[in-house]
């Protein structure tokens, strides 16, 4: 990744909290801190590593992305609203009456694969459309976003078992590593301990990223494993990262933040837009 | 040599089957398995999903035949529906097999998520339903799936009660764009009246035209409605009506009004208990519609703890034969 193309991705990220932030706030309701820990990878995803474009959201050789933790969905269509897949004021609608920004994810909205929200449902999809492309010969390439939390659900490890059985070398899946879930921390709720070793004894090829880290996680998730294995990227993130106050705090899991809350938030991000040399 | 295992068909019913020149046919599995290799053959974007069903699903012939087109996913039902939706997203036409006491229940989720509400057209076959798997007890009956399934948007709803209907609903699912779940037994089949006539798969079928009693059957319990309306016909020279309902969703409710307007009473029968499955779904109809005098009695599997026994047996105890049908109707037969 070049410097250049760094620091521009990086002031999207930061414009993208923005926007999703203002969204939530608007609509009064949203998963803030998860949005929050996965907007750097949705970004890079969207920016360096789906052949999925507005003008392709049809073609059956798109690039598949299937987001498993759907609350995270302000994060996500942000992204596709910036990348142009519907009108930005559009995200004013969320959660509104008879809107079609639904508070998961829904297929009506342009650039959505799959209705996902409750969790353990995104690998179990992924693997069967990645099987799909296997079986017709098609070089599409399969990705979903799971939390850390989501990865008590019993569903998941049936799917991961699948993917490693059927060699699905294009299907990527990646872990929201935040450490936190509604109740508290993950290690407390439901320890997630030894994420990697749990998957490569199912047989996937495993890499771990800082998934803040731009450059890392665009090379993790444009790399496909050899071996004829289905990949991880285990990303370790920060809940409610960007925001002082919201960073490593559960109750932001579904916290919407009040008009001072909001201000600052937003004051924050300016004030790292502006150390990057960018208009807020 | 142990005595072989007491019919539902009485002495009585098999001669009435004679006498109707009801022949008995194949189960249900086997009609479905040879139809779905038959169009599997022709279309290479038809899938066979299994769950560890292979066998169960009577679909060992169509492995073997299109080794490429058939997916197995293990004991694994959540994972079945899943990989399915997905598969189903990228254009293949999946039919996910599994026993329907596991397939409507562990993934129920999935179905509602995956495919009614995602829009992936799967159709998914639910084998040895109702009490087919009979003495293996109710971990293994599906005396809910239509209930639950009733009870969920965009999925269409099938219950044949013949080799006949199963074969036409088959090749409808097949061509469908739309969700599916279709309920199969084990149990050989007898043919039905009117075997070979136009079925549309979304619509009652008239099979025995009459007034005064109106049964209304679907599944595996149809052929003990047409028994017990030849016998009350022999009896008293009131001939009742008899419809298959192979289809729960859409519900053809013109069939159950018009059954209602010639009808002193409705009976329902379903291998099914008797809350929230073809019962319930006709007295809504009743209640709700149409100028007409005509009460409903449900029969189907009570709100208790299932009795051991074979299908056979389980049927019997709960009046799901000629037999129980005529003892239900014996109050509604004019003197």
């Amino acid at each position: 990744m070049t410097e250049a193309l760094h620091d521009r991705l990086v002031l999207k990220t930061l414009h993208l909290r923005k926007r999703f932030l203002r969204a939530i706030r608007h609509a009064g309701a949203g998963h803030t801190g998860g949005s929050l820990s996965c907007i750097d990878i949705l970004t890079v995803l969207y920016h360096c590593v789906l052949n999925i474009s507005p003008e392709t959201v049809d073609h059956p050789d798109r690039d598949r992305y299937i987001q498993s933790k759907g609350h995270s969905v302000e994060a996500l269509y942000a992204v596709l609203a910036d990348r142009g897949f519907f009108p930005e004021s559009d995200l004013d609608t969320l959660c509104r009456y008879q809107s079609a920004y639904v508070g998961h994810p829904t297929r009506k909205v342009r650039g959505i694969e799959q209705n996902t929200g409750a969790l353990g449902h995104g690998l179990p999809i992924a693997v069967g459309t990645a099987l799909g492309a296997h079986l017709k010969g098609r070089p599409f390439r399969v990705f979903t976003l799971l939390g850390d939390g989501e990865m008590a659900e019993g569903s998941n490890w049936e799917a991961a078992m699948a993917a490693a059985h059927y060699q699905l070398d294009n299907l990527t899946a990646v872990i929201d590593l935040n450490g936190l879930q509604i109740t508290g921390p993950t290690d407390g709720v439901m320890s997630t301990a030894l994420l990697s070793e749990k998957f490569a004894a199912f047989g996937w090829a495993v890499q771990e990223v800082d998934g803040h880290d731009l450059p890392a996680l665009a090379a993790a998730l444009a790399s496909r494993a050899l071996q004829r294995k289905p990949t991880v990227v285990i990303a370790r993130t920060i809940k409610g990262k960007g925001i002082s106050f919201m960073e490593n705090v559960s109750s932001w899991h579904h916290g919407v933040p009040s008009e001072a809350e909001y201000k600052q938030a937003i004051s924050e991000l300016d004030g790292a837009i502006a150390k990057m040399g960018g208009l807020s | 040599m142990s005595a072989p295992a007491p019919s539902v068909f009485s002495q009585e019913s098999l001669s009435c089957l004679e006498a109707l020149g009801l022949i008995k046919g194949r189960p249900n599995l086997e009609v479905f398995a040879e139809t779905l290799l038959e169009l599997a053959r022709m279309d290479p974007l038809i899938l066979a999903v299994t769950s560890d069903s292979r066998g169960s699903g009577k679909l060992g012939p169509f492995g073997k035949a299109l080794p490429r087109q058939i997916v197995e996913v293990g004991i694994a039902e959540q994972n079945l529906v899943g990989v399915s939706a997905g598969l189903a997203a990228t254009g293949f036409k999946v039919f996910a097999t599994s026993p329907a006491c596991f397939l409507a229940a562990r993934a129920l989720e999935q179905i509602k998520n995956d495919v009614a509400y995602s829009d992936n057209a799967v159709v998914l076959v639910g084998i040895s339903a109702g009490v087919s798997y009979g003495a293996l007890g109710s971990t293994h009956h599906s005396l809910h799936d239509l209930a639950a399934l009733r009870a969920i948007h965009n999925i269409e709803i099938f219950c044949p009660a013949d080799n006949f209907e199963a074969d036409v609903i088959v090749r409808h699912a097949a061509g469908s764009k739309k969700p599916a779940y279709i309920r199969f037994g084990k149990a050989p089949l007898h043919d039905l009246p009117k075997k070979g006539q136009p079925m549309l798969p979304t619509k009652a079928r008239v099979l025995v035209e009459g007034s005064g009693i109106g049964f209304i059957a679907t599944g595996e319990t149809v052929i003990h409605a047409v028994l017990a309306a030849q016998t009350i016909r022999e009896r008293t020279g009131q001939q009742p009506r008899v419809l298959s309902m192979p289809c729960l969703r859409p519900l053809d409710t013109t069939s159950i009004l018009e059954t209602a307007a010639r009808c002193d009473v409705i009976l329902s029968v379903e291998e099914h208990m008797i809350h929230g499955g073809l019962g319930e779904a006709c007295a809504a109809v009743l209640a709700q519609n149409g100028d007409h005098q005509c009460r409903l009695k449900i029969i189907g599997i009570p709100d208790e703890e299932t009795v051991t026994g074979s299908q056979a047996d389980i049927f019997r105890h709960y009046g799901i034969s000629r037999e129980g049908l005529l003892f239900a109707a014996q109050p509604y037969l004019s003197a």
